[in-house]
């Protein structure tokens, strides 16, 4: 279970907090208007930005003083997720080991990534060489071999048109409900939380607010999400 | 965090660094303190290196400012490449280069047989104006690049609004291109005035006696005419205070630094004119390019004979040369590496001081420490290695430094996120990244350092010469065939050597 006690994130004069937790295999979409910290949660979750305060707790394990790689943490950024100098079967293998040389079970354990993500084949090539959505394909075959129990995702698929978007988060939906990983999943479309996730966690005016269910809380939704969707 | 064991990496490099600048400093202040006080020859040989410093780099700018100028304005095939070749006088062995002028403006040089046939001449080429002619030949390409840069920088939409004010050239020059100059010129001054106030191996050769003895060539001196060693470490401590003066001034003053990528870049230009001015700048630039291939052409027409009947020692000292060029290079890159793995200011900036101390005055500090040790001749190769070493170093951090930045602020939060740290991080992010500033900065320093005719000198060699050393060796005994003929290998392999390093670093999968 992932649990945010007392957390107080602050940047500048910019200020967020956050006090919830987060049942193990939920799929939580976070929501907010832009430059409300939802990036900024995830960041410090993931171990890249230090909260002032407060704690992220893992199984009841503060992760506080752990390097992201350490962390049971697996994340996609909006952009750079994948070494534009390495092909794809290497990047997908660098969520596995480090290591220059393959073990046979490694390289198994790569290819059936791959093909569970629908890029069977596409391991010698660079990143520059595939398309938009396939590249968001093979940093999801990476996550898939790093096994972490945590999924943040800080809208990857932006860039990607509304088709391709619906179908990469079909395809997390489906990795998700496969592996039994919590996720955290950023957004700005409400459609895309009603599509994949079963709750919301609304960041607005300095609070990031507890999970609520995603259907109820969008079709009624209170003072603060109007606000944000703006009807 | 590799970010932690980046900078723990960074402080020892900068340290090792610091040790080997400030050890031989220590040494040369406690040896100057030993009561030589300098007299009138070490103040003329001061005014020497300012004039001819001063002399070198206002000529060099002034020449510079017409070749600059076409360049900017006229597009013509070969402009690439003329630009590329205006980088080539940095790697070119200095030696080479020396022997080439005189081939062409020495006694019996080209120039000199034209004018007699006139019945003119014959120009000297020794003194003050062959010393400035070599460090002209040197810094014009390099004021060229600068000012090109800055007439790079001029937004074309400026010039685009002159042509549609049809304003005529000289309210075009007045209005953009003089307030760019204003900014540029100065640095440009600055740092080849700089430049040749450290520079010996062109004192070396063309300079000399009384009226025509840098400081650096000084220091030489009193190491083998009279093994004066409180001379020379007064005079070491006399260069140090020029060059590091001088040093901090280009710096203050030079913004273009004549390095950038994209020179090559076409800008639409509406204003070139026609008519005289485009006779007048097809000219300038076919002097430019005749003013600096003549005397490689020269050399290399009379080096070719001398191929056949090679003197003895040369493969020896061709081993030799690559060893320590190889050495150079690899100990460059790894320092700079572990410099630029710091992302820091200050460490870069420590990068930065061997700027201020030149290649004479540092092995004057090293001889004063190994002499009561162990004789310096033994340890001659070693110590070419870390002068050339210090020497390339401020060039190569400013290079990879920046793509070392980069490369974790593109891909950091990526490495952080698979927990590559170490060696890992090493091999899988900054190496592969960093890969074609390697390879620029391998080659520059290879080349930098197989050319270099400076601290050999001082330390004398014991059966093992230089490919510069030798052709030195030979050019003093007349031998002038079989010196160009070495000058060319030596130029062959400076230029391939940094091919070969620049090439690989740009391989199809870096």
């Amino acid at each position: 279970m992932l649990d945010l006690r007392s957390l107080d994130i602050r940047q500048g004069s910019f200020r967020l907090r956050a006090d919830f937790r987060v049942a193990p295999g939920a799929k939580v979409a976070v929501l907010g208007p832009s430059g409300a910290g939802k990036s900024t949660l995830l960041s410090v979750i993931a171990g890249f930005f230090p909260a002032q305060g407060g704690s992220v707790l893992w199984q009841g394990q503060p992760l506080e003083g752990l390097a992201p790689g350490r962390r049971p943490v697996a994340m996609l950024f909006q952009d750079g997720n994948l070494f534009p100098h390495l092909d794809i079967a290497r990047n997908v293998a660098l969520g596995l080991t480090p290591a220059r040389r393959l073990t046979p079970a490694q390289r198994d354990r790569v290819a059936q990534a791959l093909a569970r993500v629908g890029l069977a084949g596409f391991g010698p090539r660079r990143p520059a060489e595939l398309s938009g959505g396939q590249q968001s394909r093979a940093a999801l075959a990476r996550i898939l071999v790093q096994e972490r129990p945590l999924l943040l995702l800080d809208e990857p698929f932006a860039a990607l048109g509304p088709a391709l978007r619906a179908e990469m988060l079909d395809l997390v939906a489906a990795l998700v409900e496969e592996t039994g990983a919590t996720l955290l999943m950023v957004s700005h479309a409400p459609e895309d939380a009603r599509r994949i996730a079963g709750e919301i966690v609304l960041v607005e005016g300095g609070t990031a607010h507890p999970p609520a269910p995603a259907r109820a809380l969008l079709d009624n939704p209170p003072e603060a999400l109007r606000r944000y969707l703006g009807d | 965090m590799a970010l932690r064991a980046g900078a723990l990496i960074a402080r020892g490099s900068a340290g090792l660094l610091l040790a080997l600048l400030f050890a031989p400093l220590a040494a040369i202040l406690i040896r100057a303190g030993g009561g030589y006080l300098p007299a009138p020859a070490d103040w003329a040989a001061v005014r020497f290196t300012l004039l001819q410093a001063a002399l070198s780099a206002l000529v060099s700018v002034a020449l510079a400012l017409p070749v600059a100028r076409a360049l900017a304005r006229r597009r013509f095939p070969g402009r690439r490449l003329f630009i590329a070749l205006t980088g080539a006088p940095f790697i070119l062995p200095v030696i080479v280069a020396v022997m080439g002028l005189v081939a062409i403006f020495g006694v019996r040089g080209a120039l000199n047989t034209a004018l007699a046939q006139l019945g003119l001449g014959p120009l000297r080429i020794y003194g003050l104006h062959g010393v400035v002619l070599a460090h002209v030949f040197f810094n014009m390409p390099l004021a060229t690049r600068m000012l090109l840069q800055g007439w790079q920088a001029i937004p074309a939409e400026r010039f685009r609004l002159a042509a549609q004010l049809n304003l005529p050239p000289a309210a075009t020059f007045r209005l953009l291109e003089v307030p760019m100059l204003r900014q540029v010129v100065p640095g440009a001054l600055a740092a080849i005035f700089a430049i040749c106030l450290a520079s010996f191996a062109v004192a070396l050769i063309l300079g000399g006696g009384p009226r025509a003895t840098t400081v650096e060539l000084a220091i030489y001196q009193a190491f083998t005419f009279d093994f004066d060693l409180g001379r020379a470490a007064v005079l070491a401590l006399m260069q140090t205070a020029l060059v590091a003066l001088a040093a901090v001034a280009a710096l203050v003053f030079a913004r273009a630094d004549g390095s950038g990528a994209g020179l090559g870049r076409p800008i639409a230009r509406w204003d070139a004119p026609r008519g005289w001015r485009r006779g007048a700048d097809v000219l300038v630039l076919m002097l430019a390019a005749a003013f600096l291939a003549a005397p490689i052409l020269s050399l290399a027409l009379s080096g070719l004979p001398g191929l056949a009947q090679l003197p003895a020692g040369i493969w020896g000292a061709a081993m030799t040369s690559v060893l320590v060029a190889l050495a150079s290079a690899a100990l460059t890159c790894l320092l700079c590496l572990g410099m630029a793995a710091g992302l820091s200011a200050v460490v870069q900036g420590v990068g930065l001081l061997p700027l201020a101390l030149s290649p004479l005055v540092l092995g004057t500090g090293w001889f004063l420490i190994l002499n009561p040790v162990i004789a310096p001749s033994v340890l001659a190769l070693p110590m070419l290695v870390a002068v050339n070493t210090l020497m390339a170093m401020p060039f190569c951090l400013r290079i990879l430094a920046p793509a070392y930045a980069r490369a974790e602020s593109d891909h950091g939060r990526l490495a952080d996120q698979l927990g590559l740290r170490g060696l890992a991080r090493l091999r899988w992010l900054v190496l592969p990244r960093l890969r074609p500033a390697l390879g620029f900065c391998a080659g520059l320093a290879a080349a930098l350092s197989m050319g270099d005719l400076g601290v050999i000198t001082l330390f004398g060699t014991s059966g093992q010469d230089t490919l510069p050393l030798l052709m030195y060796r030979l050019m003093g005994a007349y031998r002038t065939e079989a010196a160009s003929a070495v000058g060319l290998i030596l130029m062959a392999l400076s230029f391939g050597l940094f091919w070969l390093f620049d090439r690989g670093g740009a391989a199809p999968d870096a």
